[in-house]
C-alpha cells in the first residue's frame, strides 16, 4: 500500500501545531490516493506523544534514541534516509520550519528525491504532485510542477492547514523500530537551547498595538510613530526587518520569529504582509493598515486599507486622534 | 593539558581562513507593486531595482568580519546573469577579494537544487574552510541551495544562523528557532552555514571602496567550465518547474478608506472612537 509520511515535530516536551496540520491535510492527501498515513517520530521518551499521533495516523513508527533527544539535522536525516529506503513513501511531509528548513534540503539531495519547499498546498494525482508556493514575500503564488518520482518531499508552511481530529480516533498502530545510530554524530553537535533575556516590553500584553515595517524607513523616523502610539495609548511593536537593522529591540517583534499578539487595536504602518509577520497578528480584533502598495498583502488580512504613504497619514491622524480626546475630557 | 588545548585554539584563532560567499542578484520587491509577465510565470521586470539578496548581504559582512579580525580571503559567487556584476562589485567594494559569476543562458530555469549543482561544480576544486550562504532568497523563498550543496560537498552545515564563533576546527552557532528561542549547535569545519538577516549590520560601501572594486576582475564562467551537461541544470535539471504565476486570491478584502491624508485621518480617528478605542 502507498504511504505518506508525517515526520512528526516537538520540542522541550510539545508536539508542535505543524504537526497536527500535516496530520490533518496527510489525512486528505491518503484518502484520496487510497493511502497510508504514517507518523514517524524520533525521540527520547515520547511514547506519551506516540499515543496523541495514534489518533491522528494509522501507523506510527516509533524511534527512541538518546541521540535524537535534541533536533539534530544529521541524526534525523540519517534514520530518515533508513525508514525512506525501506517504506518507500510517496510522500514525506516535513514542516517548513527552523528543524524542517534544516533538515529537508539535505535528506533530499542524499536521497535524490525531488523537493518542493514551503508550500502553502499540494495535490497528489496518479503519482503527480503539484505544489502552491508563494514568492516575493507572498505578494505572488505560484504553482509548480515537481518532477515525476516514486518519492517526493514536501516541506509545508506553519499554520496553513487547519488541524482537525478525524471524525473517529485512527487508532493507530505504534510500531517502535530501533535507530541503528550506531555512533555519535561528532559533525554537528546540539549543545543547548539559548532562552530570549527576561524583561522588557511584552507587547502580547498590550491592548492597542502600532506596528512599524520597512515603510519607515529610518530609524529617525521611529519617533514619529512612537509619538502616534502615545496619543492612541498604544505600544510600539514591529516586523522582523526593524529588529534586524536594530532599530527597535527583540521584544518588540511581532511573527513566527517573534511574539504573537491579540490585541483589540493593530495598526500596521509600511508593513507589507509577508506571512511570518501576519501569523503574529492576524487574530488582533481590528487590524489596520497603511501601505504605499494596493496589492500588499496585509490587505487581505486588515479590516480597514489605506493606500498611501505612512509618512502622509501618521501627523495628521495623531492630531486627529488628539483633538478627538481632547474633545472628549471637556465634555 | 589545559594548556595545550588553549594552545591549539590560539593558534587556530591565529588561522586565516578562506571563506566563500554565495550571493544571488534579486529584485527588491519589499515596497514594489509587482506585475505579472505575458508568459505568465514570472514577474515583469521593468522599473524594478536589483541589490544583492538581503540574506546574502548579511552573509557576505559576516565573511569579511571574520578576515578582518584573523585574516585570509572572501570569494564572492554567484549564478545569474549579466547584471549580476553589480551584486558582485558591491562584494569586492565590502571586503571580498575575489568574484566569480556563472552565467550561461542553458542555467535558465535552474531551480534551487540545480543551483546548487553548478555551484557545487565550481566550488569544489577552491580551498575553502567555510561557505556562507544567506538562509533563503527573496525572490523565490526557496530556502534549499545551502543545505543541498553541503550535502554535495560532504560537509556539515547549520541553516539560520544568527550568531557564530569560531573555535579549534569548529564553529559555534546559534541558529533561530521559533518564537524568540534559539539553539546552540556547533559543527566541524569545513562548513556550509545559511546566515539569517540581523546578525550583524551589513556596512555602508565608500566612494573609495567601489572605485577601487572596478579594477577587480570578476570571473566569468559557463556550462562548460562547470563539468556538467545541459540535462543537469535548467529545467531538465531541476526537481520543480514554475507553470503559472498569479495574484493570491483574496479571501477578504480590507475596507479602503478614500480621500486626502486628513480626511482619511478624521476617518480612521472616527473608527476608533466608534470602537471605544480612543
Amino acid at each position: 500500500m502507498t504511504k505518506i509520511f508525517v515526520i512528526a515535530e516537538h520540542r522541550q516536551g510539545q508536539v508542535r501545531d505543524v504537526t497536527f496540520e500535516m496530520l490533518t491535510k496527510g489525512r486528505e492527501l491518503a484518502e484520496k490516493a487510497n493511502a497510508e498515513l504514517v507518523a514517524v517520530l524520533m525521540g527520547k521518551n515520547v511514547g506519551e506523544h506516540a499515543k496523541t499521533l495514534a489518533e491522528y495516523a494509522k501507523t506510527v513508527l516509533l524511534i527512541q534514541d538518546s541521540k535524537l533527544e535534541n533536533f539534530n539535522s544529521e541524526a534525523y536525516s540519517q534514520v530518515l534516509t533508513r525508514l525512506i529506503n525501506e517504506h518507500n513513501p510517496a510522500l514525506v511531509l516535513i514542516g517548513h520550519t527552523s528543524y524542517g528548513v534544516d533538515m529537508a534540503p539535505r535528506l533530499a539531495a542524499a536521497l535524490n528525491v525531488p523537493l518542493g519547499t514551503d508550500c502553502i498546498d499540494l495535490a497528489y494525482e496518479s503519482g503527480a504532485l503539484t505544489l502552491t508556493r508563494q514568492m516575493f514575500g507572498g505578494k505572488v503564488n505560484v504553482k509548480a510542477a515537481v518532477r515525476k518520482a516514486e518519492t517526493y518531499i514536501v516541506t509545508v508552511r506553519q499554520a496553513t492547514f487547519a488541524p482537525q481530529k478525524p471524525a473517529a480516533p485512527a487508532n493507530g498502530q505504534i510500531i517502535e523500530t530501533p535507530s541503528k545510530l550506531t555512533e555519535e554524530i561528532t559533525e554537528k553537535r546540539f549543545i543547548q537551547y539559548v532562552f530570549p533575556p527576561p524583561g522588557g516590553v511584552d507587547i502580547t500584553a498590550a491592548e492597542k498595538l502600532v506596528g512599524v515595517g520597512r515603510g519607515i524607513k529610518d530609524v529617525t523616523n521611529i519617533p514619529m510613530v512612537e509619538e502616534l502610539a502615545k496619543t492612541i495609548g498604544a505600544v510600539v511593536s514591529c516586523s522582523r526587518p526593524i529588529v534586524d537593522k536594530g532599530w527597535l529591540p527583540s521584544d518588540r517583534q511581532v511573527g513566527t520569529s517573534g511574539k504573537t499578539v491579540k490585541p483589540k487595536l493593530y495598526v500596521a504602518l509600511g508593513i507589507s504582509g509577508a506571512f511570518q509577520h501576519v501569523l503574529g497578528m492576524k487574530g488582533s480584533d481590528l487590524i489596520i493598515a497603511v501601505n504605499k502598495d494596493p496589492n500588499a498583502p496585509i490587505f487581505s488580512f486588515a479590516d480597514y486599507g489605506v493606500v498611501e504613504d505612512l509618512f502622509k497619514i501618521v501627523p495628521p491622524l495623531k492630531n486627529k486622534v488628539y483633538e478627538s480626546k481632547a474633545q472628549q475630557t471637556c465634555k | 593539558m589545559k594548556t595545550t588545548v588553549n594552545e591549539v585554539s590560539i593558534t587556530w584563532r591565529d588561522k586565516r581562513l578562506d571563506i566563500i560567499v554565495c550571493v544571488k542578484h534579486v529584485p527588491e520587491t519589499a515596497e514594489a507593486e509587482l506585475k505579472i509577465d505575458s508568459t505568465g510565470k514570472a514577474i515583469d521586470r521593468t522599473g524594478l531595482v536589483f541589490d544583492i539578496n538581503e540574506w546574502d548581504d548579511y552573509a557576505l559582512e559576516e565573511a569579511v568580519r571574520i578576515k578582518e579580525k584573523q585574516g585570509g580571503t572572501v570569494t564572492a559567487i554567484t549564478v545569474g546573469a549579466d547584471d549580476s556584476d553589480s551584486t558582485l562589485r558591491k562584494c569586492l567594494a565590502r571586503g571580498a577579494d575575489k568574484a566569480i559569476r556563472l552565467t550561461d543562458p542553458r542555467f535558465d530555469g535552474s531551480d534551487g537544487y540545480a543551483v546548487a549543482k553548478i555551484l557545487h561544480s565550481v566550488i569544489r576544486n577552491l580551498p575553502f574552510n567555510l561557505i556562507l550562504t544567506g538562509m533563503q532568497a527573496g525572490d523565490d523563498g526557496n530556502a534549499v541551495v545551502g543545505p543541498i550543496l553541503a550535502e554535495m560537498l560532504k560537509i556539515p552545515h547549520v541553516t539560520m544562523v544568527k550568531k557564530l564563533e569560531l573555535g579549534a576546527g569548529t564553529v559555534r552557532t546559534n541558529r533561530e528557532l521559533e518564537g524568540g528561542l534559539e539553539e546552540q549547535v556547533e559543527v566541524k569545519m569545513p562548513a556550509l552555514l545559511s546566515i539569517q538577516t540581523g546578525i550583524n549590520e551589513p556596512r555602508y560601501v565608500s566612494i573609495m571602496g567601489i572605485r577601487k572594486a572596478m579594477q577587480k576582475e570578476i570571473k566569468v564562467m559557463t556550462l562548460a567550465d562547470t563539468g556538467l551537461t545541459e540535462n543537469d541544470v535548467g529545467v531538465a535539471g531541476s526537481w520543480i518547474r514554475i507553470e503559472k504565476m498569479y495574484v493570491p486570491p483574496v479571501e477578504k478584502q480590507a475596507e479602503f478608506l478614500k480621500g486626502t491624508p486628513d480626511e482619511i485621518a478624521v476617518k480612521i480617528t472616527e473608527i476608533l472612537k466608534a470602537k471605544g478605542l480612543i
